[in-house]
């Protein structure tokens, strides 16, 4: 039988959630380093087993972890016992060291001055899909890294900060390429998103790239609310079928494009509001969408203190609230960016994490939910795999 | 021998338990020292110091003999007593405060 497993990234530690594919029964293990903040942890698509970790501290810095017996044990990359002991000399320990390419370069700052990029954390990691030992990471200070050796070192796709960088300018969440989607029919193409960066496009695997921001509005955010960088992208999804289709939650406005990315048009139809953080396609209906209003990026919390996922079945523009098994009452969690999956069992199961240390999992495509668990540290991310 | 003593979370990070002993050759040096616990855990480069430039992370502090070395250059050198092993080299997390 089928099961699944839940990655949780928390603020003190990482969680795994494994049930069975009826998902009602649930098997939780954790804290996974405890006491650090855990942004993100994602499983290869090419071997389930390989999954990373990015494991992180205002004090201590970043770290990479990996397993390879699917979340059982942790190892530094390129530090294992196994690897220390080899011929290869003095260990490096590179698997933390994350450089930016030549010139480190300026972004804008706070105060309209040019400031240098800082590496400050990886905020996302996303498996490639056919080779276990290849994985893209996303920085704060924004920019993308590419490992081919399982994370043992890590390179910059540089190209990425020769896009207007110069323009780029952090927001109070920090500036960081939180979301990478690889196109599984153009091994080519890969889409991110920067919060207060934009959405970029590379369709020659990482040299050069293109913003992909035609027909996103922020006049509250921006002073030319149709600027081509500079716009606070929170999410974007693709379904695997139809990977020319993307689906935006930027900071406000949720959007729809049918060309790569190429124009963007609005599909907030009759939200209660359109501000939010992630977005999702369901694994079954390339049509079929969620996400979860927020109040405003004043108030981040949901309308009313009613936790409702809202889901589209037309692709946008028209909105279904989703509250069964949801608080519907003093409710004032936020939903982060990465903290939305889905499965790909039928029905597609849908998993979301909150500020407040709750993960929900709706086993029927969003009609009822349930707690898998209700009192971690404020989740950062969610993640599942689906294992045949 | 000196004597190391390594925050909580580097302590896991390293899977070391208790003190860390390090044989560190003459002049040793708080540069000299770092260099070699990062030798033996490789696991912890970047973590105390960044890579490349080697400068120390803004909230990590170095402490021996009741004084903060914390502001030193890398090539001052560690106090007698840490160098003949009566005395730890504490490397410590900042207080978060609050």
């Amino acid at each position: 039988m089928s099961k699944v497993r839940v990655l949780v990234g928390t603020k003190k530690g990482a969680f795994i959630l494994i049930a069975d594919g009826t998902r009602k029964n649930w098997e939780i293990s954790g804290p996974h380093f405890a006491g650090w903040e855990m942004y993100h942890l994602k499983g290869s698509p090419a071997d389930p087993n390989r999954i990373y970790a990015s494991q992180t501290s205002g004090w201590f810095g970043q770290i990479i972890q990996r397993s390879d017996d699917g979340g059982k044990t942790w190892n530094t990359p390129g530090s294992s016992p196994e690897e220390l002991k080899g011929e290869g000399g003095f260990p490096k320990g590179e698997s933390n060291k994350f450089v930016y390419e030549g010139e480190v370069g300026k972004h804008l700052w706070y105060d309209g001055t040019s400031h240098p990029w800082e590496f400050k954390r990886i905020w996302h990691i996303e498996p490639a899909l056919t080779d276990p030992d290849t994985a893209y990471a996303g920085a704060e200070d924004a920019a993308i890294f590419k490992t081919t050796d399982g994370g043992k070192t890590w390179k910059e796709l540089s190209g990425l900060r020769q896009v207007k960088s110069q323009l780029w300018q952090p927001g109070a969440g920090g500036m960081g390429v939180h979301t990478i989607l690889l196109d599984p029919k153009n091994a080519k193409r890969i889409f991110v998103a920067i919060s207060a960066g934009g959405c970029f496009r590379t369709d020659d695997g990482g040299k050069t790239w293109k913003p992909i921001t035609r027909g996103l509005k922020s006049q509250f955010e921006l002073p030319d609310p149709d600027a081509e960088v500079g716009h606070c992208v929170h999410r974007i999804a693709l379904h695997p079928s139809k990977p020319d289709v993307l689906f935006m939650q930027k900071h406000w406005d949720v959007l729809r494009s049918d060309n790569a990315g190429d124009q963007w048009n609005e599909v907030s139809g009759n939200l209660p509001s359109d501000f939010g953080f992630p977005i999702d396609v369901n694994f079954n209906e390339p049509e079929t969408i969620y996400v979860v209003p927020i109040t405003s990026d004043s108030l981040h919390y949901p309308p009313e203190g009613k936790l409702r996922v809202y889901r589209s079945k037309t692709g946008g523009g028209e909105w279904e609230p989703l509250t069964k098994g949801l608080p519907q009452k003093d409710c004032y969690v936020n939903v982060l960016r990465d903290a939305m999956a889905v499965d790909s069992l039928d029905k597609c199961g849908v998993y979301f994490g909150t500020t407040g240390g709750q993960v929900y999992c709706s086993p029927d495509g969003g009609d009822t939910w349930n707690a898998i668990v209700r009192d971690l540290p404020a989740v950062y991310s969610v993640e599942v795999q689906t294992l045949k | 021998m000196i004597r190391v003593v390594l925050p909580f979370h580097l302590r896991n990070l390293a899977r070391a338990d208790g003190e860390v002993e390090l044989a560190v050759a003459a002049p040793v040096t708080i540069g000299a020292a770092l260099d070699e616990l990062e030798a033996r855990y490789p696991v912890l480069q970047g973590t105390i110091r960044d890579h490349g430039t080697l400068k120390r992370r803004p909230f990590v502090r170095f402490f021996a003999c009741k004084e903060d070395l914390s502001l030193e250059p890398p090539e001052t050198p560690l106090p007698a007593a840490v160098v003949n092993g009566e005395e730890p080299f504490l490397i410590v997390g900042a207080m978060a405060g609050g």
